[in-house]
C-alpha cells in the first residue's frame, strides 16, 4: 500500500486565477496593466495567469478574476465574453471600450455596407480586383459596437483609457485582500 | 499539394486545424490549416478577424482630434500613430516643426521603439527562445521566464519601463498621451523628468547591450535552426535618412530586392500612392500591399527591424553600428531573410534607441525654445514614420471647415501580411507536413508569426462579412442587435441596438 501524499498545509493561500482578454480594444489597457513594471514580480507570487494574451492558454478555465478589455464588435467577441462570464467569479469591464464601446463605437452611426465598400472597393491605392472579404473563417461584424454590460452581468467597472497602472494595482490588491475595490481621487479618471 | 499553400485546390473533405487566437502577439488573429487524410498540409492562412473601422469614423472629425484618436488603434505603439498623424497634419497647417518640437518628438518616438521592442522580445517572444518552441505550455510565458531566468525578466521589464517613462515625460502619459499636436508640441520636457531619466541612461545602455548579446547568442547556439526557420527571401522596405543612415523618425523610402540590390531609393514619402498598391483577399480583413512596379506576385516586401538594419548604409550611433556590422557579417555578404533574425535586429534597435535617447536628453532644446509653428494652410498631408514593427503611413485630407474628409492608413503589420503568411506556410511545410499535429508543433507557427511582432490590433481598421445571421441578446433575453447577410452579399440590419420588434 502506498502512503498518500501529504496534504498541502492548510494556511497556504491558494494563488488566485486571473484571465484577461482583449475584445474590440487596442491593447492599451493590457499595456497599462504591464505598466505596474517590476511589481509584476510581486503580483505573480499571488496570482496565476489563465487565458490571456500573455500566455498560450487558448480556452478560459475556471478563474477568480476576469479582466475584459474592449467592447463587442463581432460575433466572436460575444462568444468569448460569454465564456469569460461563465468561467470567472468576478468579471471586470476594464477601460472605456469595455464600459461604453469607446472609440470603436464611433462607427455606430454609419452604415456597415457603405464602410465595407469604401474600405475594400473604392478608395485609392487598391488593385482593380479588390472585393469585400467574405470567408466563413471571418466572424460577422455586429452592426454596432456594444459595451459588455449589455450582454453579461459585470461585477466591476474600471474606468480610464486606459486605467493607470496604479489603478490596476490598487484594484487587484483590494480584490485579493477580499475588500471592495475603491479607487478614489487621482486613480479614478476617464482619459 | 498546391504550390504555395495559400489555397487548397480541393478543400472538400480536408480536416481543419485552427490556432485561435494566436497568442503572445498584440491583437486578434488566427491561423487555419487544412490537412488531408495523410496529414499533408494543403492550405495555411493567417487571418485577421476583427474590424474597428478607424479610417471611416475619423472622417468628419476636426483634424486636431486626430492625433489623440488614432492612438487608440494600438496601445503598444500609440506614439507611432500619434506622431505619424502629427507629421501629416503639420503639412495641413503648413508647419515646419521647430527644433525643440522636432527633438522632443524624436525623443518620444525612440522611447516608443525601445519600450515596444523590449516588450516584444522579453514579454512575448523570449519564452519560445529560452525554453524551446514545443516546451511546456504552462511555462511558456513571461511568468515562466521570471521564475527560470529572473535576471533576464528583470532587465526586460526595466528596459520597457524606461521607454515608457520617456514617453510619459514627453507625451504626458505612458499610454495615449497628448504631447504632440499638429504644428508642434504642447510641452517641453521638465528639468525633473530629464534628471530622472538621465540617472538611468548608463544602466539602460548596458542592459541594451546585454539584450543584443542574448539575441546573438541564441543564433550562435543553434545556427541551423535560427538561420532556416521559416526563412523565405523577400524584398525589404523602410525609410532611411537622406544620407542612407538608419532613421526611425523621418526620411525617404528605400527598397532592396531579396539579393540586397537597391530597387527604389530617395523616394519622397509623399509619393507612397505611386509606389504601393494594395490587394484584398476574401479570407482576411488585412490587405496585401506590394510595390506597383513589380506587381502583387513579386512586389511584396518585409518591413521592420530586419528590413531596416539591412536597408540602411550605417547606424549613426557608435555602439549599435558595431552591432550592425556584426549582424551583417553573420550573413556572409548575403541578406538575412530568417524571421528569427528579427529578434537580433530588434535588439540592435533597442541599443540604438538608447543611444539616441541619451544624446537627446543632453540637448537643451528639449527643455526650452519655440514649440509651435504654422504657415500656409494645405488640404492634404501624408506622414510616414518607422514604427517599432515597420513603416507606418498616415494620409489625410482636410476641408476648409477643419473637418477630415479622407483618411487612409497603411500600418506596419499590413506591409508584413504576405511575409507573415509566407513564413506560416514555410513552417507548416517544414514541420507539420505528414505528422501528427501537437500543441508544440502548432506553436512553431506562432513562433514564426511572433518574429514579425505583428500588431494585429493596428491592422484591424478594415471590415468584412460572412454568410451568417448573428443576433445579440441581453442578459434578460432581449434582442439587442441582429445582422443578416443576404444571398447577394448585402448586409442588412434586422433590428436597431435600441430594441424593438424585428421587421
Ligand atoms: S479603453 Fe482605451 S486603452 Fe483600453 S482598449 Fe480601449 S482605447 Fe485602448
Amino acid at each position: 500500500m502506498t502512503t498518500p501524499a501529504p496534504l498541502p498545509p492548510l494556511q497556504a493561500p491558494r494563488k488566485l486565477k486571473l484571465a484577461t482578454v482583449s475584445l474590440a480594444g487596442c491593447f492599451g489597457c493590457h499595456m497599462s496593466f504591464l505598466d505596474i513594471d517590476e511589481r509584476l514580480f510581486e503580483l505573480i507570487e499571488h496570482i496565476e495567469f489563465d487565458r490571456s494574451p500573455l500566455t498560450d492558454i487558448k480556452q478560459v478555465g475556471v478563474c477568480d478574476i476576469g479582466l475584459i478589455e474592449g467592447g463587442l464588435c463581432n460575433a466572436e467577441n460575444v462568444l468569448v465574453l460569454r465564456e469569460f462570464r461563465a468561467h470567472c467569479k468576478t468579471l471586470v469591464a476594464v477601460g472605456a471600450c469595455a464600459i461604453t464601446g469607446g472609440l470603436p463605437a464611433q462607427r455606430n452611426h454609419m452604415d456597415i455596407g457603405a464602410i465595407l465598400t469604401d474600405v475594400y472597393c473604392t478608395r485609392q491605392g487598391l488593385s482593380a480586383s479588390c472585393r469585400i472579404p467574405d470567408d466563413p473563417e471571418l466572424p460577422l461584424p455586429l452592426n454596432q459596437v456594444h459595451p459588455i454590460h449589455e450582454v453579461v452581468h459585470v461585477d466591476y467597472f474600471l474606468p480610464g483609457c486606459p486605467p493607470s497602472a496604479n489603478a490596476f494595482w490598487t484594484f487587484l490588491n483590494d480584490l485579493m485582500a477580499g475588500r471592495t475595490p475603491h479607487l478614489g481621487h487621482g486613480l479614478m479618471h476617464y482619459d | 499539394m498546391s504550390a504555395d499553400l495559400e489555397t487548397a485546390s480541393q478543400p472538400q473533405g480536408l480536416r481543419r486545424v485552427a490556432i485561435d487566437p494566436v497568442s503572445r502577439v498584440e491583437g486578434h488573429g488566427k491561423v487555419t490549416l487544412l490537412l488531408d487524410e495523410n496529414n499533408r498540409v494543403q492550405q495555411a492562412r493567417l487571418h485577421i478577424v476583427e474590424f474597428r473601422g478607424f479610417e471611416k469614423f475619423i472622417e468628419g472629425r476636426p483634424y486636431w482630434e486626430v492625433p489623440v484618436m488614432v492612438q487608440r488603434l494600438c496601445g503598444i505603439c500609440p506614439v507611432s500613430h500619434h506622431l505619424a498623424a502629427c507629421k501629416a497634419l503639420d503639412l495641413v497647417v503648413g508647419a515646419t516643426p521647430t527644433p525643440s518640437a522636432d527633438k522632443i518628438r524624436r525623443l518620444m518616438h525612440y522611447g516608443q521603439v525601445m519600450q515596444s521592442n523590449a516588450l516584444h522580445f522579453f514579454h512575448l517572444s523570449s519564452p519560445d527562445l529560452l525554453f524551446g518552441f514545443d516546451s511546456d505550455l504552462n511555462q511558456r510565458n513571461i511568468v515562466g521566464v521570471a521564475q527560470a531566468h529572473p535576471d533576464i525578466a528583470k532587465k526586460g521589464v526595466l528596459l520597457r519601463k524606461f521607454g515608457q517613462e520617456v514617453i510619459r515625460a514627453t507625451a504626458g502619459k505612458r499610454v495615449h498621451g497628448t504631447g504632440s499636436v499638429p504644428g508642434g508640441m504642447n510641452k517641453h520636457v521638465s528639468f525633473e523628468d530629464r534628471a530622472l531619466l538621465r540617472r538611468d541612461v548608463a544602466q539602460m545602455i548596458e542592459w541594451a547591450q546585454d539584450a543584443v548579446n542574448i539575441a546573438k547568442q541564441l543564433h550562435a547556439q543553434n545556427p541551423a535552426l535560427y538561420d532556416s526557420f521559416g526563412s523565405v527571401p523577400a524584398n525589404m522596405l523602410s525609410l532611411v535618412r537622406a544620407d542612407g543612415a538608419l532613421d526611425l523618425f523621418d526620411g525617404v523610402l528605400r527598397a532592396r530586392d531579396a539579393a540586397g540590390h537597391i530597387i527604389l531609393d530617395g523616394a519622397s514619402d509623399q509619393s507612397y500612392l505611386d509606389l504601393i498598391e494594395e490587394e484584398v483577399k476574401p479570407w482576411t480583413y488585412m490587405k496585401f500591399p506590394y510595390l506597383r512596379s513589380l506587381g502583387p506576385q513579386l512586389g511584396w516586401y518585409r518591413v521592420g527591424p530586419l528590413a531596416r538594419i539591412q536597408n540602411c548604409d550605417f547606424i549613426p550611433t557608435p555602439l549599435a553600428e558595431v552591432q550592425r556590422r556584426e549582424f551583417l557579417a553573420w550573413g556572409r555578404g548575403q541578406p538575412i531573410h530568417a524571421p528569427l533574425a528579427y529578434h537580433w535586429a530588434r535588439m540592435i534597435e533597442v541599443l540604438h534607441s538608447m543611444e539616441v535617447i541619451a544624446e537627446l536628453l543632453d540637448d537643451p532644446d528639449i527643455l526650452a525654445g519655440e514649440l509651435m509653428a504654422s504657415g500656409p494652410r494645405r488640404r492634404e498631408g501624408i506622414g510616414v514614420i518607422e514604427a517599432p514593427r515597420g513603416t507606418l503611413i498616415h494620409h489625410y485630407a482636410v476641408g476648409d471647415d477643419d473637418l477630415v474628409t479622407m483618411c487612409n492608413l497603411i500600418v506596419a503589420t499590413t506591409h508584413n501580411n504576405q511575409a507573415m503568411n509566407t513564413a506560416v506556410r514555410s513552417v507548416a511545410r517544414q514541420y507539420m507536413d505528414g505528422r501528427e499535429i501537437t500543441e508544440g508543433l502548432l506553436n512553431h507557427i506562432e513562433v514564426a508569426i511572433r518574429a514579425y511582432d505583428p500588431c494585429l490590433s493596428c491592422a484591424t481598421h478594415a471590415l468584412g462579412q460572412m454568410p451568417l445571421d448573428v443576433t445579440l441578446v441581453g442578459p434578460q433575453g432581449e434582442l439587442l442587435d441582429r445582422v443578416v447577410r443576404s444571398q447577394r452579399g448585402e448586409l442588412r440590419r434586422a433590428l436597431g441596438a435600441s430594441g424593438g420588434a424585428p421587421p
